[in-house]
This record gives structure tokens, C-alpha cells and sequence, in this order.
């Protein structure tokens, strides 16, 4: 199948401000074919970002864009949404701008149940600021802020979106490239809140540091820890043993959708009214 | 037909004014002594086909209002001190990427949490100069039920008019008082939209000065798509750092306020033209400051009454020019001189300002002014 890329970049805006290596472009290609697929028209399109290296993505999509500031993301879009239920309202960030500085904003977002779609890539440190750990750090890790490893925990950001109610909940990863926009595809058409993590990596901060030689071993490492939720039923807690699950992880179907809800709430305060 | 009278609290008129201006959108969040605005908002929006969302926090409130008027809406947030403290990041926001909003704060002691229930009038600065960089500041200070009511429809025409976001700050106590209210019939007050593109999409660009220095705004979701970020932008919404485009829109921005302060700035005079000691208040001070004034004449002190309606811009020509008539100026305030300090520094040293300055919670008495005049004279 082939897509419109041409489509949804802005004339002018390339070439992007990501490092040779970094997986934001791959997950931005993603999103692309998504829109493709999903036939979005660009006027009825918003893309909200935060800030950081993953939330400059906006600035190179043809539609209406909102880069607003780090960790309020969610928040802005909420008011979009809410103000224009009609729009295809996206999301996208970096795991340190939607679940640290935006932690808050994005379990409320969950909780709320809107119908809207957070796309985080998860390349576990704050990349634009040259490479502090972030909130999804793994333990032991080199950061610029943890020279003798880190202390933190990290927060498994899919399971926080399923804890605090988003209805629909997927990973994938840089490697798996042809998977990235099945799984927005899919997060958009549910109806309700839909959280879809893609691990990718930032060989410039993170790669460095925790001594991966290449941009290829750091890929070569996301294909290696991942495993299918369909492949991981048949595996035994041994082999699971260091693996994080890839796919649509969770999947609740039926319940209302936040501008739904508000809507009933406009009907019943003006027939209160009369 | 009569029109519609109502006994009313500050805080629940503000509500009103909102919807009259148009407003259809709030979100907010809980706090004292501002938390009626939110709950009369909950009530009445929805009424109206508006929306209402009580946020996770006061930054997420600040964000989703914005978020919501780049969509269209006109939207308005309600706070109070430490409330204020945690939107100022994204009040920036508002400013440098100028869009239209309205934020009432409902002053209360401070800082931190200080005293929730205490009236205050310590935030007039934090208006300025509580978001960092330099931008535009629009402050309405009302000092009655009904001037909430006009000066929060106010405060939205004036944020649609000049693209930028507007604070109405009413004290405590103006906020909590209860007063006979009449309501402007629709249309009676004149309602003001943000000025919307008249190039098709494909030519609009969000900050494009041909229009002048407020460009019209397009909304997300009508037609129009455009890029919007709260760094240095160019015209078509894109980020930049060239130097000479980051200078000329910041002074733009600022300037959109400056060169039109005076259909911004509203005060009023009371006995000032043969005044020798003019006091200058705002809000529920300057009606302590209104009962001394009456005194002192009773007593022939000449005294007369500068009240501040809009904050800022502040009006430093006519304190100037006041300055060259007058003997002395009193500031009484609920803060630590925070007006003293703006009137001191407009009227260069022709007289002196005095101060009365309350912290613990207590408004300033119309007995303290006159005694204050008493001694200065
Ligand atoms: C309020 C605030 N605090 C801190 C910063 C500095 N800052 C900018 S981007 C960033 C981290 C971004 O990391 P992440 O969201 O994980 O995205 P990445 O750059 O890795 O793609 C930080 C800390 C900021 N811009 N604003
Ligand atoms: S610093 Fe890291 S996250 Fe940022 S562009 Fe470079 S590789 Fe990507």
C-alpha cells in the first residue's frame, strides 16, 4: 500500500530538528499513514504537543496544530475538544513532557474518558534538554542527572493509562514501523480516551551513555525486549522474564465518552430550564 | 418592560457578566474566595448550550481555557492567590501566542496559602509582572456588585478587541459582598467578537501585521488550519529566533496594549479638581476612601477620591499632571504599598505618597484615611 506522505507535511518546514537515529520520525511517518488511512481531513485535524524534542512533531503536519507548553498537552486539548467535539483531536509528546511535568494532566484526561487520542514516545529521558532522567528512566540507567545510576523507579506509562481509565491502551515500538499506524488507526477509531505508547529511542542522550554502540543496536535492542501480547500468551513467566508487551493491551468497550456525557448534561440543565 | 433586578454577590455577578459578554466555556478549579464563580458557572453554561469543566489543577484550568478559545470559544478561568501563582506560566502563554481570555482572581491574603477567607488586594503586581518576559497586561478592578458585572463584560471585549488575555481582580470582599444589581438588557452593553480572517485559508496567517498590530484570529475546527506556540513566532505562527522579527513582535505585542491605553484604562475623579490631598484606591478601599473624602470636606479638609477601574494600564499622565496640584497623595491598600510604589513612580517626586497598608485580613476604615489626611495636611 502506498501513502500520501506529501499530503500532511508543510511546505517549507523540512528538514525536522530530530538526530540522525532519533525515533520520533519514524513514529511521525507513522502517524502520517494513519491519517492516510483514516481519510482525517486537515481542518478538522488538531495536533496538541507539549514541549521537547517528540512535541516539535506539530510543526511539521499540515493541519491545525497547537505546541503549547511542557506537560499541558492534555489540558489544551481537552479545551479544544470541548469546544469543538467534532474535531480529530491527537496528542503527542515525549514521556517526560506527558507523564512527569504532565503526569497529572494526562491520568485526568484518562479518568475524564475523552474521545481523544495520546500518542507518547517513550524514549525514557528528556532528550531536549540533553538527557536528565526522565519519569520512565530505568532503574540503574545513566542519565546526565544520575551519574551514578538511577535511583527511580520508572513508570510502566501504559499500565498509568489503563490504572487512571483510558478505554483504549496500546504499545509499539520504532522497530516495528509498519505497526505504529496500525495501532493509531485502531486508538482513533475507538470511541473514548486512547493512550498508544510507542517506545523509540535517543541514541544522542540515552545511547551514549548506557553504552549502545549504534543507532541499530538500540533498535536491534526494542525488537529483543518486546513481546506481542498474542505471542506472550503462549510464552512461560521465564521467558517473559525482562520483556515488555507490545500491541493493544487493553480495550473497553461501552462505556460513554467524556463529550457525550457533557452533552447530556447541556440537555438536562436546559430541560430544567423549562 | 422593567429591567431585571437582582440582589446579588460579587462573585455570582461576575458569573452573569460572563455569559452576557458571550462567554460559553470555563473551566477552573476550587478555591476560596472565588469557588462561587466556578459553581455559578456550573449552573448557568450549560443553560446556555456553554460548557463547564472543573480541571485537575489551575494550571490545567489555564490551559484548557486557551485551549478553548483557539477553537472559538470565549472562555473564562475564575482563581484566587495561590490559584493565580500556577496559571501565570500558561497567562504567558496567552500572551505571546495572543489569545483572547478572561481570568478573575479573587484577591485573598498571601502569599502561599496565607489567609483563604482574609480580603486582600496583594496581586495587583503579580497582574504585571507574575508571568515571566516582558508582555502585555490588561487589570480591571471593580469596586461594586454591579462594576463586576460591567467590568467582566468589559474585560472580554477588551480581550477579543486586543487578542490578549485580560485579568478582572476583584478583591474579597468586593467579591463576597451582596448588592442590588440591575441587569443590562442584550445589547445594552455592546459585546465585542475577536475580529475573524477576511483572506480565505490558504492566505491566512495567524499573526499577520498587515492588518495592523492585532491580527485577526481564526478559530480551530471553522476552515482554517495554522500552526500556534508559545515560542517566538513570524507571522504565519512559525517558530523563530532572528533577531529583528523576535524584537518587532515582542514590542508588538506589547505595544497592542501601550498605544491604546486610552480606551483601556478607565478611573473615575471624585473632588479631585480643587483637591490638595487626593487619595488613590481601588476596590472595596476605595469605597472606605470615598467616606473619608466626605468627611474631610465636612471638616474642610480639601480631599478628593482618584479610583482606579482598570489597574493596568495604569493612568501615569493624569497622576503626573494631578501631581503638580496637589499637596499629597494617600495610599490606602490591602498589601504592602504595591500602589504607592506605581503612583510613586509616575508623578516624579512633585509630592509625596503616603501610605496605609493592611496584611492582617482587615479592611482599611474610612476613620484611618481621614485621620492619615489629618496628619499630612
Ligand atoms: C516548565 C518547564 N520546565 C522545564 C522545561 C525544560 N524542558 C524542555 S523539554 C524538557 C524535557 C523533554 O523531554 P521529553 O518530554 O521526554 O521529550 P524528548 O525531548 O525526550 O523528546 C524539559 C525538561 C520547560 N521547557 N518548561
Ligand atoms: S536529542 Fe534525542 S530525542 Fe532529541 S532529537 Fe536528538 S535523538 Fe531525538
Amino acid at each position: 500500500m502506498s501513502y500520501d506522505y506529501e499530503k500532511w507535511i508543510r511546505p517549507g518546514k523540512l528538514p525536522h530538528i530530530w538526530c540522525p537515529g532519533c525515533g520520533h520520525g519514524i513514529v511521525m511517518k507513522g502517524l502520517i499513514r494513519a491519517f492516510d488511512t483514516l481519510g482525517f481531513k486537515k481542518e478538522n485535524t488538531c495536533i496538541v504537543s507539549g514541549i521537547g524534542c517528540a512535541s516539535r512533531l506539530p510543526g511539521y503536519i499540515d493541519c491545525c496544530t497547537l505546541h503549547t507548553a511542557h506537560g499541558r498537552a492534555a489540558a489544551f486539548a481537552t479545551g479544544v475538544k470541548m469546544a469543538r467535539p467534532e474535531m480529530d483531536v491527537i496528542c503527542v509528546g515525549g514521556d517526560g513532557d506527558g507523564c512527569a511535568i504532565g503526569g497529572n494532566h494526562f491520568i485526568h484526561m484518562c479518568r475524564r474518558n475523552i474521545d481523544m487520542t495520546y500518542i507518547v514516545m517513550n524514549n525514557k529521558i528528556y532528550g531536549m534538554t540533553g538527557g536528565q532522567f526522565s519519569s520512565s528512566t530505568p532503574t540503574g540507567a545513566k542519565a546526565s542527572t544520575t551519574p551514578y545510576g538511577n535511583p527511580d523507579p520508572a513508570f510502566d506509562i501504559a499500565k498509568l493509562a489503563i490504572g487512571a481509565g483510558a478505554t483504549f491502551v496500546a504499545r509499539g515500538t520504532a522497530f516495528h514501523a509498519t505497526q505504529i499506524d496500525k495501532l493509531i488507526v485502531e486508538a482513533v477509531q475507538h470511541k473514548g480516551m486512547s493512550v498508544v505508547e510507542i517506545l523509540d529511542d535517543c541514541p544522542t542522550t540515552y545511547g551514549r551513555r548506557n553504552k549502545f554502540k549504534s543507532v541499530v543496536e538500540m533498535m536491534n535492542n526494542l525488537k529483543e525486549t518486546t513481546v506481542p501480547v498474542k505471542a506472550a500468551e503462549k510464552m512461560t513467566p521465564e521467558q517473559l522474564q525482562g520483556k515488555v508487551l507490545t500491541g493493544v493491551l487493553y480495550k473497553e468497550e461501552g462505556r460513554s465518552d467524556y463529550t457525550t456525557e457533557y452533552a447530556k448534561v447541556i440537555e438536562r440543565a436546559q430541560a430544567a430550564k423549562k | 418592560m422593567s429591567k431585571k433586578v437582582a440582589f446579588l454577590q460579587g462573585n455570582e455577578a461576575a458569573a452573569h457578566g460572563a455569559i452576557y459578554a458571550g462567554c460559553t466555556f470555563f473551566a477552573g478549579y476550587p478555591i476560596t474566595p472565588s469557588t462561587e464563580i466556578a459553581e455559578v458557572c456550573s449552573v448557568e453554561l450549560p443553560k446556555v448550550g456553554g460548557k463547564f469543566i472543573q480541571m485537575e489543577d489551575e494550571i490545567g484550568a489555564m490551559s484548557a481555557v486557551l485551549g478553548a478559545s483557539l477553537a472559538g470559544a470565549k472562555a473564562l478561568t475564575a482563581t484566587s492567590g495561590p490559584g493565580l501563582s500556577l496559571k501565570q506560566e500558561i497567562i504567558g502563554y496567552g500572551c505571546i501566542a495572543e489569545i483572547p481570555v478572561v481570568i478573575i482572581d479573587i484577591m485573598r491574603g498571601g502569599p502561599s496559602t496565607g489567609m483563604p477567607t482574609g480580603p486582600s488586594q496583594s496581586d495587583i503586581m503579580a497582574a504585571k509582572w507574575g508571568t515571566h518576559g516582558d508582555h502585555p497586561a490588561i487589570c480591571l478592578v471593580p469596586a461594586s456588585v454591579q462594576e463586576i458585572f460591567d467590568e467582566t463584560v468589559r474585560a472580554f471585549n477588551l480581550a477579543e478587541k486586543y487578542r490578549t488575555p485580560v485579568m478582572v481582580m476583584p478583591d474579597e470582599i468586593v467579591g463576597h459582598m451582596r448588592e442590588r444589581i440591575v441587569f443590562p438588557e442584550p445589547g445594552e452593553i455592546p459585546v465585542i467578537d475577536r475580529t475573524a480572517p477576511s483572506v480565505p485559508p490558504e492566505k491566512y496567517k495567524p499573526y499577520d501585521t498587515s492588518f495592523g498590530d492585532i491580527p485577526p484570529l481564526a478559530a480551530f475546527g471553522s476552515g482554517y488550519k495554522f500552526h500556534v506556540t508559545g515560542l517566538n513566532k513570524m507571522e504565519d505562527g512559525f517558530p523563530t529566533t532572528k533577531a529583528p522579527i523576535v524584537q518587532a513582535e515582542e514590542e508588538r505585542q506589547v505595544r497592542k496594549v501601550e498605544a491604546n491605553k486610552a480606551d483601556i484604562m478607565k478611573w473615575e475623579e471624585y473632588m479631585v479638581d480643587d483637591a490638595e490631598i487626593v487619595v488613590v484606591a481601588f476596590g472595596s478601599t476605595s469605597r472606605s476612601a470615598r467616606f473619608a473624602v466626605n468627611a474631610a470636606r465636612e471638616q474642610g479638609i480639601k480631599a478628593g477620591l482618584f479610583r482606579l477601574i482598570t489597574f493596568w494600564p495604569f493612568p501615569e499622565e493624569r497622576m503626573l499632571e494631578i501631581s503638580k496640584k496637589v499637596k499629597a497623595f494617600i495610599t490606602p491598600e490591602m498589601n504592602l504599598g504595591q500602589c504607592n510604589g506605581v503612583v510613586r513612580g509616575c508623578i516624579e517626586g512633585n509630592a509625596p505618597v503616603y501610605g496605609i497598608y493592611h496584611v492582617d485580613g482587615e479592611p482599611v476604615n474610612p476613620e484611618e484615611i481621614l485621620k492619615k489626611m489629618k496628619e499630612v495636611k
